[in-house]
């Protein structure tokens, strides 16, 4: 499943985007030192064939419900894990582009979801090393399957993590996971008896045309599971620091989620004390001007008690009312607000439509230069 | 003068499942010349064809493209004097804009980038497609996909013209379009083709291949009267050389040809698909004695 | 999902690229990196944000306008792929039930409100993604890209794969009618047909692949792709940037519904 723009916080995007745009550079990298020129094309047109496989839908055995390829782990034994990884990076880029398939934002992670488990963990670490023994149709079955299950979990995982730290839905960490991954497990079968029929079929069919390609790759080495491993701990040390310098803005949130994760209702002590420190931190760089605090706080003073009551209730401070939150503007509580929004859109649409007039008039009036009495 | 000239000294290739595609292959070909090359599917026209830039090496025998033995090392030098339109315009045409595609050859040629636009601007002007410059290859008509691949071929300026197919697939307005265009070409050109009428009105001299050997070699008018021949290699006398043998047919209440005098198309291996433009002009009504 | 229907909208989004409007001849750059900024203030907001982002609805009505898209098209697009967005989304009324607003009368809980922010961020994301491939070749954005740094392999990736995507559209669509031309119902549509379809298109692929590379070779290609450099940037897109800049930090920072609405108040 795609992650969605509207789903994400910034921090977490531009994280991914980061750690994406790295990976990128390193597999261009890789494939500039080794590159077989035959490659180019090749990439550009199993990327169009991936595209257009996504399109056609087939019916589940079972089911009777349809279904689509991904197809990313077919791109990883094919061409190889780096030329995989930049040739599906380049096909959501475009699904984002002409299909808003998620957002452009979330791109950086989709193609992280997509593209990082099937290309350096599916591949190098399960698939190769099952069919290194053997390429016998049994053993590209059951290594296609136990790839692709691993990669999808992998990137379902990430998409509950991504939402979890962008605070922007609800869905409790258990719930989503619950969700999430038993339907990518079905997923994963599904695409792992494809992937391996495409793989069996061409081998069938036309096998020199595998060994061409096989000779064409760029001589993916054993990928050292040392430097995977180090590789995520660099990502993971470098993303906990800027989600939680970003989260400054909203400790609560945060806080709130982290506590939905751990199910408690109070926050362990250390946590707290972070939470502290982000505050004085985001008071500092805030710019808010005052005219917009002060109408906060005016308005916190016209909440209904009862509120108050219910939050205290509940044991734990209601996360609405972040009233040091960034420029956080009130929705339409007040008569003000929803003449406010009424005459906003009011405005938009006057903007737009007399753009459009004026447009018109004025092909209009060049029309009438260029094509006298008709 | 030994510029341009093409020489084939008993060329063999085989392919590397076993398949001998050329058994003895020799011609010569001199400067200025237009040859047609006909034959059946399989017979080994393409094979020939991707000889001639160096693609495809020959097994043994020599080939010789203007001063230079075809090698591994002169390959690429000689692909600056041969030029090769595909059959397939969607092969060649692989840039995003008209423009860069004509421009790949001269760029890759280290031209500045005056000369660049010069030579752009010309090629797309010989073909009369000057105004498709910055149009993606995907919003072209099939006629104009056919003229602008020749386009980004001529950019390089080469000495020698090979063309794979160079009608399939036009309309019969463009087909004369690029009759007429080819005829002013002052380039050597081999064109390899099934539409015979084109070969006629465009090459002077044609050489006929069968199962990788060439089995006749002559001038146009001598080739393509010479209706047993054509016969024996799955082709007939050019529709317009026909027509007369048509209206006597109908004429007569004539019938369609026994289809089993036609071979089943062996799947042409080179292009990986079966071109059925034999096939269709097989079927329509026949000579009759 | 149906192939034909995906492949006319594919089409009509890329011919529409290609007009020639105010926004169209803006440079690339200029568009993309506005685009970036626009969804990145967009998602800014905190999660029970509602008013403060209906000010950037300005954004894609100029866009619209000035540009020449047809709207309702658009507007189809974002609807059809709303459905993870708003399948995660339902969630929030269920989860988060405290009641935040009182709105004439009603009870509104947090859920709803959180809810709505992300219908309303959805569609201004996803709206500014489509309006940025109808203002801008696909070529265009590839172009600016790299001037913006993008490896260049990544980049003639790119551009290959659009090159070839309407060539491998058209064979498979060929493809999957035969096959449903000669299927009826469910049957026929299995897996192992599947399997065999793309099964032949990606040999196709792969021979097509051959041909392409033949094809470079005999016109001089040796490793790299030289890109025509052609710089566009005018002052009218430094101009643009900065109003751009300067709009979406003043929406951000200003509660500008709010503005207008006590306005209004005080007048009646």
């Amino acid at each position: 499943m795609h992650m969605s723009d509207a789903l994400l916080s910034p921090a977490v995007g531009v994280t991914f985007w980061a750690g994406t745009l790295g990976t990128i550079a390193y597999c261009s990298k890789k494939m500039k030192e080794n590159l077989d020129e035959k490659m180019i094309p090749l990439m550009g047109v199993t990327g169009a064939f991936i595209f257009a496989a996504q399109m056609v839908n087939f019916t589940i055995p079972g089911t009777g419900s349809s279904g689509h390829l991904g197809g990313g782990m077919i791109l990883a034994i094919i061409l190889g894990p780096y030329a995989a990884f930049i040739v599906m990076a380049s096909v959501l880029t475009m699904q984002a582009l002409f299909f808003a398939d998620g957002g452009l934002l979330a791109l950086g992670c989709n193609i992280w979801n997509l593209g990082i488990y099937p290309c350096f963990i599916g591949y190098p670490l399960i698939y190769k090393p099952i069919v290194q023994k053997g390429m016998s149709p049994k053993r590209i079955l059951v290594a296609s399957l136990l790839s692709v299950f691993v990669g999808l979990q992998l990137g379902a995982f990430s998409v509950v993590l991504e939402t979890l730290f962008s605070g922007r839905s609800e869905l409790p960490f258990i719930t989503f996971i619950l969700l999430m991954q038993p339907i990518h497990l079905a997923i994963g079968v599904v695409e792992g008896f494809i992937t391996a029929g495409v793989i069996n079929f061409v081998k069938a069919s036309r096998p020199e045309l595998l060994e061409s390609i096989a000779e064409t790759k760029v001589l993916s080495p054993e990928i050292k599971v040392r430097k995977i491993v180090l590789a995520f701990l660099v990502i993971a040390i470098i993303t906990g620091g800027i989600v939680s310098w970003f989260a400054s803005s909203n400790p609560d949130g945060l806080e709130w989620s982290i506590e939905r994760v751990y199910g408690k209702p109070e926050l362990p002590q250390h946590e707290t004390g972070i939470a502290a420190l982000l505050k004085t931190i985001q008071e500092r760089t805030a710019f808010l001007p005052d005219y917009t605090f002060k109408k906060k706080e005016t308005s916190k003073e016209q909440e209904t008690p009862g509120k108050e009551q219910m939050a205290s209730a509940k044991g734990q401070e209601a996360p609405g009312n972040d009233v040091n939150a960034w420029p956080n503007v009130e929705a339409g509580t007040s008569v003000s607000g929803i003449l406010g929004s009424v005459m906003m859109f009011s405005l938009i649409f006057l903007i737009g439509y007399g753009i459009k007039a004026i447009k018109k008039k004025g092909a209009k009036r060049r029309n009438g230069i260029s094509h006298p009495a008709r | 003068m030994t510029h341009h000239i093409i020489d084939f000294k008993d060329v063999f290739f085989r392919y590397p499942d076993g398949t001998e595609a050329l058994k003895g292959v020799s011609f010569r070909i001199t400067h200025g010349e237009s040859i047609g090359l006909v034959g059946a599917n399989g017979a080994g026209k393409s094979t020939l064809l991707l000889q001639m830039n160096g693609y495809l090496l020959p097994s043994s025998g020599f080939i010789n493209i203007g001063d230079l033995e075809l090698t591994k090392k002169t390959r690429q030098d000689i692909r600056k004097k041969v030029g090769v339109v595909f059959q397939n315009p969607d092969d060649q045409l692989f840039m995003p804009t008209v423009y860069e595609d004509v421009a790949f050859g001269p760029l890759n040629l280290g031209m500045s980038a005056e000369r660049v636009i010069d030579r752009v601007n010309s090629s797309l002007q010989t073909v009369g497609c000057l105004d498709l410059r910055e149009k993606p290859p995907h919003h072209l008509s099939g006629g104009q996909k056919r003229a602008v691949a020749i386009a980004t071929v001529l950019a390089m300026e080469p000495d020698i013209l090979v063309m794979d197919e160079p009608s399939s697939d036009l309309d019969p307005k463009s087909r004369r379009y690029l009759m007429r265009l080819l005829k002013g070409f002052k380039h050597t050109k081999i064109i390899a083709s099934h539409d015979l009428d084109f070969i006629l009105e465009v090459c002077e001299r044609c050489l006929v291949i069968k199962d990788g050997r060439i089995v006749a070699d002559g001038t146009v008018s001598d080739i393509l009267t010479n209706q047993s021949l054509l016969e024996e290699n799955n082709l007939e006398l050019p529709l317009s050389l026909q027509k007369t043998h048509i209206m006597d047919a109908s004429a007569k209440g004539g019938l369609l040809p026994d289809p089993s005098h036609l071979h089943a198309d062996s799947i042409n291996r080179e292009t990986g698909m079966a071109t059925a433009a034999s096939e269709t002009c097989g079927v329509m009504e026949g000579t009759l004695k | 999902m149906d192939f034909d229907k995906e492949y006319f909208n594919l089409g009509v989004l890329d011919t529409l690229s290609y007009k020639n409007t105010l926004i169209h001849r803006l440079d690339a750059r200029t568009k993309v990196i506005a685009t970036f900024a626009f969804i990145v203030t967009v998602v800014s907001f905190p999660k029970y944000e509602i008013a403060g982002l209906i000010p950037f609805f300005l954004f894609p009505a100029v866009i619209f306008s000035l540009g020449d898209i047809p709207f309702w098209f658009i507007l189809k697009k974002v609807l059809v792929v709303s459905v993870f967005a708003v399948f995660i989304g339902i969630f929030n009324p269920l989860f988060d039930t405290h009641v935040m607003y009182d709105f004439l009368g009603i009870p509104v809980s947090g859920g709803w409100v959180s809810f709505f922010s992300i219908l309303l961020k959805f569609f201004l994301t996803m709206c500014s993604a489509l309006l940025l491939i109808s203002t801008t070749s696909f070529p265009g954005i590839c172009h600016a890209l790299r001037k913006l740094g993008i490896p260049e392999i990544f980049i003639s990736q790119l551009l290959f794969l659009y090159r070839y995507i309407f060539v491998l559209m058209e064979e498979t669509l060929r493809m999957v009618r035969a096959r449903d031309l000669r299927s009826f119902g469910k049957r026929g549509q299995g897996m192992s047909i599947f399997i065999n379809l793309i099964g032949t298109l990606f040999i196709k692929t792969i021979e097509r692949a051959e041909r392409i590379y033949h094809a470079m070779l005999s016109r001089g290609f040796s490793g790299t792709i030289h890109f025509v450099k052609r710089d566009s940037l005018r002052k009218g897109d430094f101009l643009c940037l900065s109003i751009t800049g300067v709009v979406l930090y003043i929406f951000r920072t200003y509660g500008i519904v709010s503005l207008i609405g006590r306005q209004a108040e005080r007048m009646f």
